[in-house]
């Protein structure tokens, strides 16, 4: 089978997906399935994007939280500010995120390992350090405040509850397709040899610093697309958005869901929401269950789910043909 | 943004007596913490995401140790004992089986103990903020230099940093101990096949940072408020320490723990807001410009 028709297989499997979401608000009427699918769109593309550095090209940063954070601040001071449309406001926040992602991109790439993590968390507790100190700008700890207007385009009115659900699932699944389409593009195989062994690329003439930079800039990017879609949701931006802890809780995701599978940060996004919702409904002691099913993760499966389940598939079918 | 008040503070001497004795304590601490974080790192390869979890451990073993002992310097060898024997059990049963695996397993592990180490603590002494108060042994009038006042326990604290730190020199350079330490961190595998049990120096290096990270929990208890949770921000600046100060090196975490001390004290003054904003920068010149730090070797390939 070439790669076409897998493809189009892929965007198939997509489109089914989306059907499947849209129905949805026809069959419950329940906010908290709503909710919960609006927020799963923007984690999941921000893991995801986050996966394009780690799981894809090896590059584990610590930083990553920086553009969901500056893509959300971008789109909610665009709103707010310059009074632009949604979707022109969620290409100003790509571009501002890419733009951010191309100059701390070029310096953080050039390191290596432990080093690129903590430089690339240096950039994000400093951009986090300018949103708290930039009171004028971003409003400070309080965050930006009074709101962000939800204008009508195109006939589409997000201040409905279900038309900003349905928006945040094409908007999820399209992001989700298109990094899809740019890993299994020649970029994206490139950028695994880079990762598994650089010295070879090199020699076989990539520039390997250029490669690395363009994941680095459509992480970004996409961690943009992310951002604005949380913004939306809450209405407003925070420092929190912008810290350390938002980077770790993204790598939590990919380590739960699986590195290796393309879905896999989506599915650990989805289990870590599930996971503090119920969690906090039951009992005080959150960090207590997290930290003992963190554990299981780690020591037991050593992997993520998704790769657990692949590995597990594929040596079932190994015994099968060998008896 | 407050320029001017930092300039009226370095022109005037007791503003400049008070601040640098606020910088080298917030230092002296920094250093225990970060010294145990840069062993670990410099021997063992692996970073304890963890560590400032230790710290917190130590200053609420230090609060119970005081209020059933009465006695601080009990209550901090409590705190380092007790810490340094929990280290020994996490590293034991938790890190030993991701020193293979790659950085994000060694990094989900601590994060786990991190979650459920602050939860611990809201269990067994509560969520709410705790202080010990300042020791009965400590409480005497201030000392004013040049109009400046430095609290007593402030000297207490540096005396105790600056002994731990001649210590952890003497052993470390002087002693066939130390030897075999420096040995196992320059090439465990040799260390190893000359008949040395690396994995009994990694166990007793991972102790010793637990020991450190535990009694500067307990001296800082005194003057820090505690909570579940304080774990979090001196981990982070035991991070700029090591990078800043070369990770792996033990004079480095010093230089760059009273360096970050004094720009935290008197940033506080010009910039509260920014203070951190400054220290990362610092961080991130130190990564771009020397990766391996100010004292430290080229990093290890």
């Amino acid at each position: 089978m070439n790669r076409s028709t897998t493809f189009a297989k892929e965007i198939l499997w997509a489109l089914l997906v989306l059907a499947a979401l849209l129905a949805i608000p026809y069959l419950t009427a329940s906010r908290v399935a709503l909710d919960f699918v609006i927020r799963l769109a923007a984690f999941g593309i921000f893991a995801t994007s986050l996966n394009i550095l780690i799981g894809y090209g090896g590059l584990v940063s610590f930083g990553h939280a920086m553009f969901f954070g500056g893509g959300a601040y971008a789109f909610g001071l665009l709103m707010q500010k310059a009074g632009t449309s949604i979707p022109v406001a969620m290409l100003g926040a790509v571009l501002f995120c890419a733009l951010l992602g191309l100059v701390i991109g070029a310096i953080c790439v050039r390191l290596k390992e432990i080093y690129f993590s903590f430089l690339t968390l240096a950039f994000a507790m400093l951009l986090h350090s300018v949103i708290l100190s930039w009171i004028s700008l971003t409003g400070g700890d309080q965050g930006l405040m009074g709101g962000i207007p939800r204008p009508v385009f195109f006939g589409i009115d997000l201040s409905k509850t279900t038309t900003l659900y349905g928006f945040a699932c094409v908007v999820g699944v399209l992001s989700l397709l298109l990094m899809r389409a740019l890993l299994q593009s020649p970029f994206g195989y490139t950028l695994r040899m880079v990762r598994d062994n650089a010295e070879r690329a090199r020699f076989l003439g990539i520039n390997v610093w250029r490669i690395k930079l363009y994941a680095f800039i459509i992480a970004a990017g996409f961690a943009g697309i992310a951002g604005s879609i949380m913004a939306l949701f809450v209405s407003g931006a925070y420092p929190e958005f912008a810290y350390w802890t938002m980077s770790g809780e993204a790598i939590f995701m990919i380590m739960m869901g699986g590195l290796h599978v393309f879905i896999g940060p989506v599915i650990g996004a989805a289990l870590l929401l599930l996971f503090n919702d119920m969690v906090t409904r039951f009992t005080e002691l959150h960090g207590l269950a997290l930290g003992v099913i963190v554990l299981i993760f780690a020591l037991g499966f050593k992997r993520g789910i998704s790769d657990f389940l692949v590995q597990f598939i594929r040596s079932l079918k190994k015994k099968r043909v060998t008896p | 943004m407050n320029p001017t008040e930092l300039f009226e503070c370095v022109t005037s001497l007791s503003c400049i007596v008070t601040q640098t004795s606020t910088g080298l304590i917030v230092g002296a601490l920094l250093f225990l913490v970060a010294t145990g974080l840069t062993l670990i790192f410099g021997v063992l390869g692996v970073i304890n995401f963890a560590h400032g979890s230790l710290y917190m451990l130590g200053a609420y073993l230090g609060l119970t140790g005081y209020r059933m002992t009465g006695s601080f310097l009990l209550a901090t060898l409590i705190a380092g004992a007790g810490v340094g024997l929990f280290a020994l059990l996490f590293e034991r049963f938790f890190m030993r089986r991701v020193y293979n695996a790659d950085v994000l397993m060694q990094l989900l592990v601590c994060y786990a103990f991190i979650l459920i180490l602050d939860d611990a603590v809201k269990l067994i002494w509560g969520a709410e903020f705790q202080s010990m108060g300042m020791p009965d042994a400590f409480q005497a009038p201030p000392l004013f230099v040049g109009g400046g006042i430095i609290p007593l326990f402030y000297l207490v604290l540096i005396a105790a940093a600056a002994v731990i730190a001649l210590v952890l020199w003497y052993v470390l350079t002087k002693t066939r101990t130390g030897k075999i330490v420096r040995a196992a961190a320059h090439n465990p595998t040799m260390t190893s096949a000359l008949g040395l049990n690396t994995n009994l120096i990694y166990a007793g290096v991972f102790a010793c940072g637990g020991v450190l990270a535990g009694m500067a929990g307990a001296l800082a208890a005194p003057v820090r408020s505690m909570s579940p949770g304080m774990g979090f921000s001196i981990l982070i600046e035991s991070f700029i320490v090591t990078v800043i100060g070369g990770m792996g090196s033990v004079s480095g975490a010093l230089v760059g723990a009273l360096l970050i001390g004094l720009v935290r004290s008197f940033g506080s003054i010009g910039f509260p807001s920014f203070v951190e904003g400054i220290m990362f920068l610092a961080m991130a010149l130190i990564l771009v410009l020397k990766p391996s730090g100010l004292m430290g070797r080229e990093p290890r390939v």
